[in-house]
């Protein structure tokens, strides 16, 4: 049972290479947010991208699903999605309909 | 396997002296260590994914808000402590990675080593709640608190000198024309009644203590199980113990790292953007 979990340890050099990664990363986002005059939705965009960059190999190297069978991927994959379809769902809703109280709403 | 060796096998993981359900580790119900591993990450996996639309919900509201209230919610945005935010994020990265090494220390049944990085991780998320209380009691002070004696003249006056909030009168009422200057000359974005101004950035400081709160709450959890794996690392140091189950702490670490993802969001989309 020991050699079957010491199958599952990883190289430090696996963390360590992930922890500089997150930390080069967290310069990034900071300098990328005092970049004077950049138009509201492109600073968005860079912040997102970072960050999802940053997640990415947060669950890949540190929560091992790089490493862990099919069903785990299944399950880690499927939360993500529906966090999609909750996210795309929602914002469609708003985008495409006027707020209230709207232009004759009776107050 | 034949009947009589499925029988020994039986007996043998009874007598309490087998590898497996003997142990203490394999539970009664698994037949295989992989088998009950699978299962509690499965769970735990569940676990998370509704973690992570619980706070979606949140990402997706405040979204939403920031979308309609933007240029408010900027000149809001400006009175969160960069500095404060960028320490606490490196904080928990950090704190990510020494959990990373206290589950590979469980894995080889290191006992002292794990509890050692598991102190580590439960130092670091002191330092991050530290942070959070000295950030929390600026924002109390400033009335930036969305309670009772909320207060926006924080962000009117930071505004102002920066040229981004103007006065104007209109018809014997003030506004407030919200907007930029560039050589000198104001170019106004929006034009809102001061009420309406308390309004939007008060509902951007609620879904800061929300977010933040909510996300905080997540680290005191943590830390109260990461101390209790503390204890129970250090037991298994002082009797030896050759074999301990590394899952809680495997799961544990799940856990930790979904906060720290969390966090990764929070800190760009309320610190950062719209500087």
């Amino acid at each position: 049972m020991a050699g079957h979990s010491e199958s599952h340890v990883h190289p430090v050099s696996l963390y360590t290479r992930t922890l500089w990664w997150l930390m080069a990363l967290l310069v990034l986002t900071v300098a990328a947010g005092f970049i004077p005059n950049v138009p509201n939705w492109l600073g968005v965009v860079i912040a997102l991208t970072i960050a999802v960059w940053k997640a990415t190999i947060v669950i890949m190297n540190f929560m091992h699903v790089r490493f862990s069978g099919k069903l785990a991927w299944l399950f880690a994959g499927a939360g993500f999605f529906w966090l999609l379809i909750m996210l795309a769902f929602a914002f469609a809703d708003y985008v495409s309909r006027p707020w209230e109280p709207f232009h004759g709403w009776p107050e | 396997m034949s009947v009589k060796e499925l029988e020994k096998t039986a007996t043998l993981e009874h007598a309490g002296d087998g590898q497996h359900h003997g142990d203490g580790i394999l539970g009664e119900q698994f037949e295989t260590l992989e088998q009950q591993n699978t299962s509690y990450l499965i769970g735990m996996w569940a676990f998370i994914v509704q973690e992570v639309l619980f706070f979606g919900a949140i990402f997706a509201a405040y979204a939403i808000y920031r979308f309609k209230y933007v240029t408010e919610f900027t000149l809001a945005h400006h009175e969160l402590s960069v500095p404060f935010g960028t320490l606490n994020t490196f904080v928990l990265l950090f704190s990510s990675y020494t959990m990373a090494r206290a589950v590979r220390a469980a894995m080889q049944n290191r006992h002292k080593k794990q509890a050692f990085y598991l102190f580590l991780t439960f130092l670091f998320a002191g330092v991050f709640m530290v942070n959070k209380y000295f950030e929390y009691s600026a924002k109390f002070e400033h009335h930036l608190f969305p309670g009772g004696d909320y207060d926006a003249h924080k962000v009117v006056k930071h505004a102002k000198e920066k040229g981004e909030l103007r006065v104007v009168e209109e018809n014997g009422r003030e506004f407030y024309e919200l907007g930029k200057t560039r050589d000198g000359q104001f170019t106004a974005f929006t034009k809102v009644t001061p009420e309406e101004f308390e309004q939007r950035t008060r509902l951007f400081f609620g879904f800061y203590f929300v977010m933040t709160g909510l996300h905080g709450l997540h680290v005191l959890i943590g830390m109260i199980i990461i101390g209790i794996l503390i204890g129970r690392a250090w037991i298994d140091h002082l009797k030896n113990k050759p074999i301990a189950d590394f899952m809680p702490v495997e799961m544990t670490g799940l856990y930790w790292h979904l906060v720290d993802i969390v966090w990764i969001f929070l800190f760009p989309l309320l610190y950062l953007i719209g500087r």
